[in-house]
């Protein structure tokens, strides 16, 4: 089956709804499409533990009350199955769509470095474990400690806490002067500054980090480091992020620039190839403010609304600013390039250890000496770990972009062969 | 409520849970053994590490990504 819109949106995360809004009063058929089964992406993900806010329930409702927008959830891209036109997958079967202007929404995910004892059971990402919750993962009674790096953090202690976890601490890698000096600018964001401080959370430690994850069958404690002194703590649970990566990967295989780790985007939100554009956190980690002006600004463009594209500018500008702030202030400790130990497992999916990486020059040569990235995930975990610490440049995307039923895989050659 | 079944073992979840849930409500949160035999549970909790791949009536599936459906059959893979 093929179907065909005018204006197709991956992901229906901040960027993606608003992108759709903005587009839906020109007329134009608009597809929707997130592999979730609700949409929100990332902030906005709805599940039994989850209370959506104001504004994503606003959106939502604006999305459904839309009769030209359809929204395919729990739906992936498998392929790019000829000129303007992918492959998906649902629960139930695959569909060709045929698209004449693309927005790629596709959002960010987090950075998971590895350390010892990192794929013990329960150890997760920090929004990994925010997720989980808001799903319905129960916490009641379990001691927690939150590692890694940014805001996140917080957000994800907050989640935590109301699911019933006992936060033990909450260790952010940056600096005590980089934190007051990020919480100095707040000020120019009012809204942000108010969120810090409801989030504010007395666990909470500066230049401290995460060294091992602890337990034989499953995790006992956590050792970190904190302002230079070992110290354990007790646990049931350790989730651990290092700040948000862009999902570049389909940007990629469309053949869209990617520049400094995200896709390329103009002023008008527009990528390298024409009819191509993207928004929010693909383009680079911002937060849901500037997700939602971008994704406005993408979808006025594409559907050639370019003064109400243009009006959008100085708001964009206004977050871009905090973006910046927020990137510079929770850059990454060299330090932490060096948690791996020789038998820290790097690449999850085929158990690959640090010593078998490090003596490697380059991603592609990893993977020709050990199975490096060639699991399931396709080197999503490992590929970004790798190229953390030892700069390796992004694996490109293969095909199929994400595990694939077989009959998916057979309609893949199908539209190939009937062009 | 929904009823679905965990390794064989029937559990109640309420409307809303993903499968991921239904793991730690059911079990002990685990989904799969690695390839040198480590246990692992759901870990990215948005679809990208792969961690929680389960059986669920017979296809391969993420755990993280599915809601439960009353009559659902999942299997971790022991
Ligand atoms: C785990 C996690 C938790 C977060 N929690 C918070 C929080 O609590 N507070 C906060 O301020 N910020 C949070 N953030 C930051 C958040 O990402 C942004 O603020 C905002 O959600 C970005 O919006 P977006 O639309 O650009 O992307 P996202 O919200 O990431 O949405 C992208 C959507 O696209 C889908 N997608 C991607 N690729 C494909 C594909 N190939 N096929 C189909 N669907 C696809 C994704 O599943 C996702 O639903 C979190 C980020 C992460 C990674
Ligand atoms: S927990 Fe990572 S894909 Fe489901």
């Amino acid at each position: 089956m093929t179907r065909d819109f005018d204006l197709l949106i991956i992901g229906a995360g901040p960027a993606g709804m608003a992108a759709a809004l903005a587009a839906a009063p020109s007329g134009a058929r608009i597809a929707i499409i997130d592999d979730n089964p609700a949409p929100g992406g990332q902030i906005w993900r709805d599940g039994v533990q989850a209370q959506l806010p104001a504004a994503a329930q606003r959106y939502r409702a604006a999305l459904a009350a839309a009769s030209n927008v359809q929204l395919f959830a729990a739906t992936r891209v498998v392929a790019i199955a000829g000129p303007q036109q992918l492959l998906l997958e649902d629960d139930n079967s695959a569909w060709n769509v045929r698209y004449s202007t693309l927005i790629l929404c596709t959002g960010a995910r987090e950075l998971l470095l590895p350390f010892p004892g990192w794929t013990l059971p329960g150890v997760t990402g920090a929004g990994g474990l925010q997720a989980l919750v808001k799903g319905g993962v129960p916490l009641t009674g379990e001691r927690l400690v939150i590692a890694g790096s940014g805001p996140l953090l917080l957000a994800s202690a907050a989640s935590a806490r109301k699911a019933g976890a006992q936060i033990q601490r909450i260790a952010e890698q940056a600096s005590l002067a980089a934190l007051s000096a990020f919480t100095l600018q707040l000020a120019r964001w009012p809204g942000k500054l108010l969120q810090a401080t409801q989030l504010l959370d007395s666990h909470y430690r500066s230049d401290s980090f995460v060294v091992a994850a602890l337990g034989s069958e499953k995790l006992e404690a956590v050792r970190l480091s904190q302002s230079g002194k070992i110290i354990e703590i007790p646990c049931e649970r350790l989730a651990c992020g290092f700040g948000l990566i862009a999902n570049t990967q389909l940007g990629q295989a469309l053949g869209c620039r990617v520049a400094d780790q995200a896709i390329a985007v103009d002023d008008w939100q527009a990528c390298s190839r024409t009819d191509h554009y993207a928004a929010g956190e693909c383009t680079g980690f911002g937060g849901s403010e500037l997700a939602l002006v971008e994704g406005a600004i993408a979808g006025h463009a594409a559907v050639g609304e370019q003064h109400q594209a243009r009006a959008l500018w100085p708001q964009r500008a206004r977050w871009q600013a905090f973006a910046r702030q927020l990137n510079r202030r929770f850059a990454l400790n060299p330090q932490l390039k060096q948690l791996a130990e020789a038998d820290t497992l790097v690449c999850r999916c085929e158990d690959v250890p640090y010593s078998a990486l490090a003596e490697r020059s380059s991603w592609v040569d990893a993977k020709l000496h050990s199975r490096c990235g060639m699991g399931p995930c396709q080197g999503r975990i490992c590929g970004a770990a790798c190229e953390y610490l030892f700069d390796w440049q992004t694996p490109t995307p293969r095909v199929p972009l994400t595990p694939t039923r077989i009959d998916s895989l057979l309609q893949l050659a199908e539209a190939q062969v009937h062009g | 409520m929904i009823e679905l079944s965990l390794d064989g073992q029937l559990l109640r979840v309420a409307q809303g849970t993903t499968v991921a849930a239904a793991l730690y409500l059911g079990g002990d949160g685990n989904s799969r053994t690695s390839v040198s035999g480590q246990r692992r549970a759901p870990f990215c909790g948005m679809g990208v590490c792969q961690e929680c791949r389960v059986s669920i009536d017979g296809q391969r599936r993420l755990a993280c990504q599915t809601l439960c459906r009353s009559g659902m059959q999942v299997e971790t893979q022991p």
